[in-house]
């Protein structure tokens, strides 16, 4: 009974501290490609490493078991020299052990760089191509296209087709930020001035949270994104809805929330297409009600919690730069309504 | 004659209200404005003692950030440049058109001015307003060296690198 | 006191008695208000590196509780964003530039000139004015904290965001300017240990007799030497003058390179851990030394390795910026070099292990640390492998992956080594004995905190938690993992006030201990305990690299040396053949003029660039008054 409860408690730890979400933000639960390759060379690494530290820890804790018994303590005082053969026995096993040292870090030198090769941008030409700006403290996405009314800009969550390539081609506004999402692929840092680029392929459809992983001020920690792989048949209907201008407003309700919006300074900041509102400095709102979540993954996209972020944006990521835009009580419900109906 | 009767009763009821003495105004209108933002330096009656409306962001180093970025954002910089002034005037000077106290840059922002001074009045919250005035004044050395940035990241107005616009994009 | 020889006869004994007096007058330090900013002597240098090093690892270790505080739930609301990310940069800068260099810089101030058998280091002034820079650099860091300018950019404060439309106010500036305190602090010390080590050293201890710390100190000088200057472009000319004088090495916006900033921050700051961590290689050689009662194996070995460790640790820096999309080819040599500098320290490593294999186990407290240092260090190493790899670092940078890492390494391999050093080296500090017992509860209580504290955090790091974050979300799953390692940060505090009350305890209850109390082999174990201001009576002569396992007679002395000056004896590089005396400046205020008035300068340049020229002629009016011409120390009075 008891050692039920101990192995109960350990494996309750494990997954607790393992977490136990199915596609939880993790690189040990590789669902691209690249996230594959990338995991398969961390296990090796692991294992290979592992023993090698215990072997050490072996070799350590054997010096120490090995000390002098009680009979010759009376010599422990003393220094000596020990015999000189002795000593070339040792001399030879440290060798030894540096050459093979050298030997096991080049194998693991040449199979990082194999791996960092099949997982580099590759050219591939059936590739999506997915522009990323890093800004204080929200990710803008666009999906380029040679045609430009087929270009589709978003914010905060990426939608992407199974099984293709996607490159993510980014670059920051401001400071430096780092595109991760760790189920698909290493981070790549989004630095102003330059552009940085990596491929991610998912081979499954699902949902997966990244986040930004270079210090980038005082909202760092709640700078998240979602990247949604779906079938391909599903994705392309997501971007065709994308396309469309914003959904006009279909009933008074809804108009008067228009009008608070353009008549706030909403406006200045933020774009609605198929709207006179075309600010460019904050999240693209044209498919506000599509996404899963607002304020860059910080709170599920509800009512509720757009009318409360909108009220107070101050309270839930302190420090952010949305205004805090004072509006009257009969206000907040139309507005609500409005942008909850931008899907 | 009847017609007549009607155009004067219409003439009647259309000339009521010019006669009509409103002897109390309604609370509303009883406000005086702010003599804060005063323009002349000529008062009548004697002098009266100035409210003093100092600018509660006066030396804060984040609020002049804010409103650096804030005059970017709002596109201030499209007219005003970096200071250095364009379609509109300059923002670095000594010779204030409408005076370049807090209050009065306070009041340049919230009313308007003419021949283009757009009013942002009930469009930006008072606290922005009051970044913005510290900002301002910043670029004019009024606000202390320590809270001051020295100078902006920004030399060109709109740089040829990259904004949130994706390449070709025309909405 | 105590000689190297036993004293042969009564007439011996009165003449070394009546030396021993002469050399105390003209070697004390004068005491009273002013005498305290005059002192000169290496030891009490040396000492105040340590204490105030301690004290800003205490302050830097509340700002770790209280991070780990914050941490410990998700969605906490202890510390703000704002607040949260001051203390972070602080801590990380108060640990990097206030503790690990400053505290190895006092370990060999303190010890090098007694191993080596000499009186003083090389510039006794100059050992001064290092100090009250280094103290200055310090207070200024805190002081901003008066003024709610603490920085709030991170330790290495990248650019854009430490620029200064991104970090307003005065934080980073006064980071910026920390540092060049610091850094002059370090290349004072690492000055004056190169030519402490290279001339003055006992006759007849030739390079490779000297002790495998003072290798160590004298790499990491080196080291010093060609890195304190990167981080000074870095942080001073780039970044401080971008954010005070308008200038646009870093500024993108402008034509300027965020990544240069990241290469000459890194340039220096791969070095810098190495900097911080060989001189714990010297230590752990001597406590090895002391406590298997033999020589260390390969003594050469490690020597070459430890010069090899610092060679290739200025190759390494970009695997710091592997994230950056620089180009394949010049990453994969820094990946080469990364994974190669683990072969010099391996060997080091091996070297010790088979010390250990081979000698008669003497487990003191000194000795558990080094056992802990193993343990931990080759964790730290292995990971360290594994972030070399770019594939592996392309998930695990900016984790709490690396977090694990490098606190694996540097507590592991530089602060385990020092606790080992504190107790090893007690007795010569203070004259007695610290409590073994609860020095080696000490040990169990850091040992045990500290790998509670960040084992997890390997899997925190791979689990998707970033650094720097102030807080998480609950559906995250890292909630138990960070309680877990708060709970093993509390445990690090208790083990630290323990360590503190058992110091504080043992200086005045401890067992008296004699100059020699673990019959070691090297010479600062002949002097006294604590040693004379003079520390040997007269200077030794040795004959081989354990002086004191020598028999008796071969010990002998250096002899005609003068008692009524602060003489010391010059000798070659290489063989320390003697070849001439030399006298060193006594007590005098002036080094701690000169750096009040370069703190003064540079403190109001944070506000003002025209200070910069108050610093100039300030600190030239103290350095004028330290160089004022005079007569030759050896004919005056």
């Amino acid at each position: 009974m008891k050692r039920r409860a101990i192995a109960s408690f350990f494996i309750a730890a494990a997954i607790t501290l393992n977490g136990c979400m199915s596609t939880r933000q993790s690189a040990l639960d590789a669902t691209g490609i690249e996230a594959r390759s990338i995991l398969h060379l961390w296990w090796f690494f692991l294992i290979l490493l592992g023993t090698i530290f215990a072997i050490v820890m072996i070799l350590t804790l054997g010096a120490l078991l090995r000390r002098q018994p009680a009979s010759e303590r009376q010599f422990v005082e003393q220094h000596h020299t020990p015999p000189q053969e002795r000593e070339r026995k040792l001399s030879r096993m440290v060798s030894g052990a540096g050459v093979i040292t050298g030997l096991i870090l080049f194998a693991l030198i040449v199979i990082s760089v194999i791996t960092g090769k099949s997982i580099a941008p590759s050219g591939a030409s059936n590739a999506l191509l997915v522009t990323v700006h890093g800004n204080q403290w929200w990710w803008y996405f666009s999906y380029d296209n040679d045609d430009a009314s087929k270009i589709v800009v978003t914010a905060n969550e990426l939608h992407i087709p199974v099984g293709r390539p996607v490159l993510i081609r980014g670059t920051s506004l401001d400071v430096i930020h780092s595109f991760w999402v760790p189920n698909l692929m290493g981070k790549r840092d989004l630095i102003p001035s330059r552009i940085t680029e990596e491929y991610l392929t998912a081979d499954r459809p699902g949902r997966f949270r990244g986040q930004c992983a270079e210090f980038c001020g005082l909202e760092h920690a709640k700078m998240a994104l979602w990247i949604i792989a779906e079938p391909p048949d599903q994705f392309q209907a997501w971007m065709n809805q994308q396309l469309q201008p914003s959904v006009a407003p279909d009933d008074p309700d809804k108009q008067r929330g228009l009008q608070v919006f353009l008549n706030h300074e909403c406006i200045f900041c933020h774009n609605i297409n198929g709207t006179p509102a075309h600010g460019q400095v904050a999240p693209d709102l044209t498919h506000l009600a599509s996404r899963s979540t607002i304020a860059a993954g910080t709170l599920p996209n509800t009512k509720g919690n757009l009318a409360g972020w909108i009220a107070d944006p101050q309270r839930i990521k302190p420090g952010n730069y949305m205004a805090t835009v004072p509006l009257e009580s009969g206000d907040m419900q139309p507005l609500v309504d409005y942008l909850e109906s931008l899907k | 004659m009847r017609i007549i009767a009607v155009a004067a009763g219409c003439l009647a009821l259309a000339s009521c209200q010019t006669g009509k003495e409103n002897l109390r105004p309604a609370p509303a209108r009883l406000a005086v404005y702010s003599d804060a933002a005063r323009e002349s330096q000529i008062q009548p009656g004697g002098a009266l003692t100035e409210p003093n409306v100092t600018n509660p962001d006066y030396g804060s180093a984040f609020a002049i950030s804010e409103g650096q970025r804030l005059f970017d954002w709002y596109n201030c910089s499209g007219c005003h440049a970096h200071g250095g002034g364009g379609i509109g005037p300059p923002l670095i000077k000594t010779q204030w058109i409408y005076g370049g106290e807090p209050a009065n840059i306070f009041d340049t922002i919230v009313k308007g001015r003419p021949n283009g001074m757009p009013s942002w009045g009930g469009r930006i919250p008072q606290y922005q307003i009051w970044e913005l005035v510290a900002f301002v004044r910043s670029l004019n050395h009024e606000e202390p060296t320590a809270s001051t940035a020295p100078r902006g990241d920004n030399i060109e107005i709109n740089p040829a690198n990259i904004t949130n616009k994706a390449q070709g994009e025309t909405k | 006191m105590s000689t190297l020889a036993e004293l042969p006869s009564p007439q011996l004994a009165a003449e070394l008695e009546a030396e021993h007096q002469a050399l105390r007058r003209v070697w004390n330090d004068r005491g009273g208000f002013w005498g305290w900013f005059s002192v000169t002597t290496h030891q009490a240098i040396g000492m105040r590196y340590i204490v105030t090093a301690f004290i800003f690892l205490l302050l830097g270790g509340v700002e770790a509780l209280l991070m780990r505080f914050q941490l410990a739930r998700p969605e906490n609301t202890l510390l703000g964003p704002d607040l949260y990310n001051r203390i972070f940069t602080t801590h990380g800068t108060t640990m990097m530039f206030l503790f690990a260099v400053p505290v190895m810089e006092g370990m060999s101030v303190y010890l090098v000139p007694l191993m080596i058998g000499t009186r003083n280091v090389a510039f006794p002034r100059l050992n001064a004015f290092g100090y009250w820079m280094y103290l200055a650099g310090g207070l200024v860091l805190y002081g901003a904290a008066f003024f709610n300018a603490l920085p709030n950019a991170g330790w290495f404060s990248y650019p854009p965001l430490s620029g200064p439309q991104y970090s307003p106010g005065k934080g980073v500036d006064v980071w910026a300017q920390m540092i060049t305190f610091t850094e002059i602090s370090a290349m004072c010390v690492a000055v004056e240990i190169i030519v402490t080590i290279f001339r003055m050293r006992a006759p007849g201890m030739s390079l490779n007799r000297i002790p495998l710390f003072c290798w160590g100190s004298l790499v990491q000088s080196f080291m010093v030497i060609f890195a304190m200057p990167s981080v000074m472009i870095a942080s001073t000319v780039m970044l401080l003058n971008d954010r005070t004088i308008g200038t646009h090495f870093v500024n993108p916006a402008e034509g300027g390179d965020p990544l240069l900033y990241q290469h000459v921050f890194w340039f220096f700051g791969h070095p810098e851990v190495y900097i911080i961590f060989i001189p714990a290689l010297g230590m752990i050689s001597s406590i090895l030394e002391a406590d298997t009662r033999r020589g260390v194996l390969g003594y050469p070995a490690i020597v070459l390795s430890q010069v090899a460790t610092a060679f290739i640790g200025f190759g390494l820096w970009v695997h710091h910026m592997f994230a950056t999309g620089l180009p394949q080819i010049g990453e994969a040599y820094f990946t080469a070099a990364s994974m190669m500098i683990a072969i010099t320290t391996g060997i080091i490593i091996f070297c010790w292990i088979a010390t250990l294999w081979s000698g008669r186990l003497r487990l003191t407290t000194a000795l558990h640390f080094v056992f802990g240092f193993l343990f931990i260090f080759v964790i730290g190493g292995l990971t360290g492998v594994m972030l070399a790899s770019i594939p592996l670092d392309l998930q695990e940078h900016d984790t709490y992956f690396v977090v694990a890492h490098f606190h694996y390494v540097l507590i592991g391999g530089a602060l385990f080594p020092l606790f080992g050093a504190f107790h090893f080296w007690f007795p010569k500090f203070t004259g007695r004995m610290i409590n073994e017992t609860l020095g080696k509860i000490t040990f169990w209580m850091l040992f045990i905190g500290f790998n509670v504290t960040f084992f997890p955090m390997h899997i925190l790091g791979l689990n998707g938690m970033t650094r720097r974050i102030y807080t998480y979300p609950v559906e995250m799953g890292w909630g138990p993992a960070n309680a877990l390692a708060t709970v093993g940060a509390c445990i690090i505090a208790l083990g630290g006030i323990l360590f503190i009350a058992n110091v504080l305890n043992s200086r005045k209850n401890g067992k008296v201990a004699g100059s020699d109390p673990w019959q070691a082999g090297t010479l600062e174990w002949a002097a006294a305990s604590p040693p004379e201001p003079y520390n040997f009576v007269r200077l030794p002569v040795v004959n081989g690299r354990y002086p004191l396992w020598l028999p008796a007679e071969e010990r002998a002395a250096v002899t005609g040396m003068r008692t009524d000056k602060r003489e010391i004896l010059i000798t070659a590089s290489v063989d320390a053949e003697p070849q001439f005396l030399h006298v060193l400046p006594s007590t005098t205020i002036w080094p701690f003029l000169a750096a009040l008035g370069a703190t003064i300068g540079l403190v109001g340049s944070i506000l003002t660039f025209s200070w910069y020229y108050v610093a100039v002629v300030l600190a030239g009016i103290g350095l004028l008054g330290w160089f004022w011409p005079r007569r030759p120390l050896e004919q005056e009075g």
